[in-house]
């Protein structure tokens, strides 16, 4: 199979290895902590330990002391709460035995620091949020994940015995040790299809109570995940406890964006200190907006072509470090103060060397993404090259509106010709 | 004869009096698309245009249409709902424009089509299909267009293009019909990760057509279905097909605009998806402003 899904990631698994696996079908994601997605969790049924999120050393102290009174032990986890896994390798979280004292020496060390996992790259990602969380003794620790597997249109869970580490290095290392099985969307899970997965992870050891609270655990996860609109849900560990209880340690959880019109609860639940403020800028103007590398700054209609006109300014620059500064589709239904933001986005990024604007009109009309390059370009001063190749419907009238703005814009006649364009005014070669 | 739709398309719009599908439904009409009905429920009695009848539900549509053929504007929360009732009301073919379904909505829509499909299938009559959700539709020049597409690009002729991606379909159409080369049928399959018709059964259509010659096949990163397409290609496929991938110089990790459109631990590369139609025997385009000459080099 491919690799399961990684915490915080998304990706495309393809079929063809062995045992079959889910490929995760993504939609733009709304991501939240462990301690909103144990909330959820809470809401459906699933067992989650008993906690606190804290948002000060204060606040984190109390927790412990409540969660002391509450649970009749002192033992308590100190949790960062960053979007990114790998947060336990990474130290942002600890284990406090002796109680509310030790764990507010923990939230001392552990807010505000930069945490560093294999997902948030070597920059970090400083944690602003705590979770302080009921310690539980257990006795094994498992790995049970769900996602949309796009190749058989269905919901898969995914289960293993090797929980609590990297679960992709299991599915690349060892894959047999990894179980799937596919929910029909119109029956829905089966009680038999979580027995599959209960005794294929030899649940029965711990008791015939453990394999029935693991399958009333599975049914409440599928309705969560159907429910709440997921694309992606994780439990790594799922805990095994002495008394036989199932419990979920740990909850990773992700939206398909498509479903937030009937969730209006997920705009609270976002965190803005967890997305990139450029993209998030973008996405608040419903624009499409990723930052790369390069320095061609590129505004294209539709997802397609756009990364098309990355792909053909790569290849026609590649020998003269011209590359894309960034991916944005404007869209099909993009007014012209839409544009005119993207544009606006564009000219203020100070690595932007030349700027491509490749549409191809279909909805989208040539004239609304003259007007708004034109409004952009007024406002904010156009100091770079600009290349524009406009097809498509009113495309006669877009080019009117361009070449009556009096800027100094460079007509390109296909794509081919906006990318050699584009590379010769970065590099000042021939006009 | 082309594929999919043709002059016997008679087509429902179901959303016909909201914006998009008011707006594209006039477009639809004026390129010559026979536009026998429409369907926003409570609209049932009116008429669009001063011609066209409004009906309440899909099924009223159907009996007093004779329609074979529905394209849904209906917004997001209400489309997967619009799916069903086409289909249930015995609709051949449904092309969904609207992007934004829920993905969970989806599978339940998909399920209930491949259990029809099944259905057909044993009992000899007509399989329906589900063109998108989030696609451009379906365009036979000079006989029918069914979607957004600008229709004046287009040429009648004999290539048959399949694609992911809207505009990139366009650039294509635009190139071909530069080059003079006219197109048989356009379909644009969409960017989400479930829906219905793959590339595989476009190609197919497009292999059994004696009006299709050759076909341009437009993928991107993400998901395994141009290694499909691939595969069919190198078993059954006669026909030149030309290629070409978006994404070869996309990062890993970061969702390229479409909910399908991402690479990550490795899978859904441009690289791979490239390599598997190039062993296919189909000829990959350098750049996006080589797929009509790519395909113009195996015609000729």
């Amino acid at each position: 199979m491919g690799d399961p899904p990684r915490q915080g990631d998304v990706y495309v698994m393809r079929e063809g290895c062995s045992p079959p696996g889910p490929t995760l079908a993504t939609v733009r994601l709304v991501k939240i902590h462990e301690y909103q997605g144990k909330q959820i969790f809470a809401k459906y049924g699933v067992p989650v330990p008993k906690g606190y999120p804290a948002f000060s050393v204060a606040e984190a102290e109390t927790a412990a002391k409540k969660l002391a009174t509450e649970t009749g032990s002192p033992v308590v986890v100190v949790k960062a709460q960053i979007h990114a896994g790998g947060r336990g390798k990474g130290g942002g979280v600890k284990v406090a035995k002796g109680g509310a004292s030790e764990a507010k020496v923990l939230a001392e060390a552990i807010l505000g620091m930069q945490l560093v996992t294999h997902q948030t790259g070597p920059e970090g990602q400083k944690v602003k949020r705590l979770y302080i969380e009921q310690g539980l003794e257990m006795v094994a620790e498992m790995y049970l994940g769900m996602v949309v597997d796009r190749d058989s249109r269905r919901i898969a869970f995914m289960a293993s015995t090797e929980g609590g580490v990297e679960i992709e290095k299991v599915a690349e290392e060892t894959p047999e040790k990894i179980l799937t099985v596919y929910v029909d969307p119109i029956v829905g899970l089966s009680a038999f299809q979580a027995r599959e997965l209960a005794f294929g992870l030899g649940l029965m050891t711990y008791g015939k109570e453990t394999v029935a609270k693991f399958v009333r655990l599975m049914s409440a996860l599928y309705e969560a995940f159907t429910k709440e609109d997921c694309s992606l849900l994780e439990v790594n560990p799922l805990a095994i406890l002495k008394n036989g209880d199932v419990v979920a340690l740990d909850a990773k959880v992700t939206f398909d964006d498509n479903a937030s019109f009937r969730h209006k609860a997920w705009s609270d639940l976002q965190d803005k200190d967890e997305e990139d403020p450029i993209e998030l800028e973008a996405a608040q103007a419903g624009l499409n907006y990723v930052s790369l590398d390069g320095n061609v700054g590129c505004l294209v209609n539709g997802a397609g072509l756009a990364m098309a006109t990355m792909d053909i300014i790569k290849h026609a620059g590649r020998a003269h470090g011209v590359a894309p500064a960034n991916f944005l589709d404007v869209g099909g239904g993009a007014t012209q103060e839409q544009v005119t933001k993207a544009f606006s986005m564009i000219l203020k990024s100070p690595k932007v060397k030349a700027i491509f604007v490749n549409i191809f009109g279909g909805i989208m009309k040539c004239d609304v993404i003259a007007n708004g390059v034109v409004a952009a370009a007024k406002e904010l001063g156009l100091k770079v090259p600009l290349v524009v190749r406009l097809e498509g419907t009113n495309v006669e009238l877009g080019r009117k509106i361009l070449s009556e703005s009096g800027l100094a814009i460079q007509a390109a006649t296909t794509m081919a010709d906006g990318a050699k364009k584009i590379v010769d005014a970065v590099t000042g070669g021939a006009k | 004869m082309s594929i999919l739709v043709g002059k016997h398309t008679k087509l429902i719009v179901q959303g016909i009096t909201g914006g998009a599908g008011s707006f594209h439904a006039k477009q639809m009409i004026e390129y010559g698309t026979r536009v026998v009905g429409g369907v926003t429920p409570t609209r049932g009695g009116e008429t669009f245009e001063g011609k066209v009848p409004v009906f309440d539900t899909v099924n009223q549509a159907v009996k007093a249409t004779g329609a074979n053929a529905s394209v849904i504007f209906v917004p997001p929360p209400g489309a997967a709902d619009a799916i069903l009732e086409a289909l249930s009301a015995g609709i051949e073919l449904v092309i969904a424009i609207t992007e934004g379904i829920p993905v969970v909505d989806m599978l339940g829509v998909r399920r209930v089509l491949e259990a029809m499909q099944a259905e057909a299938r044993a009992s000899g009559k007509p399989v329906p299909r589900l063109v998108g959700p989030n696609c451009p539709g379906v365009i036979t020049p000079d006989q029918c267009k069914i979607g957004i597409m600008p229709g004046h690009i287009h040429k009648a002729g004999h290539v048959g293009v399949v694609s992911r991606s809207g505009t990139l379909t366009y650039e294509a159409v635009g190139q071909l019909t530069a080059l003079g080369i006219g197109q048989s049928t356009c379909v644009g399959i969409g960017g989400d990760p479930v829906s219905g018709m793959d590339f595989v059964d476009v190609l197919e259509l497009f292999q059994a057509d004696p009006d299709t010659h050759g076909v341009i096949m437009i993928g991107e990163i993400g998901g395994g279905a141009e290694e499909r397409g691939a595969q069919y290609i190198k078993e059954k496929m006669t026909k030149p097909v030309a290629a070409f991938i978006a994404g070869t110089t996309a990062p890993p990790g970061k969702r390229m605009g479409h909910a399908g459109a991402i690479i990550s631990g490795g899978k859904g590369t441009a690289s791979a998806k490239i390599d598997a139609l190039v062993a296919a025997g189909a000829k990959v385009a350098p750049t996006p402003s080589d797929m009509a000459t790519t395909l113009q080099s195996m015609m000729s």
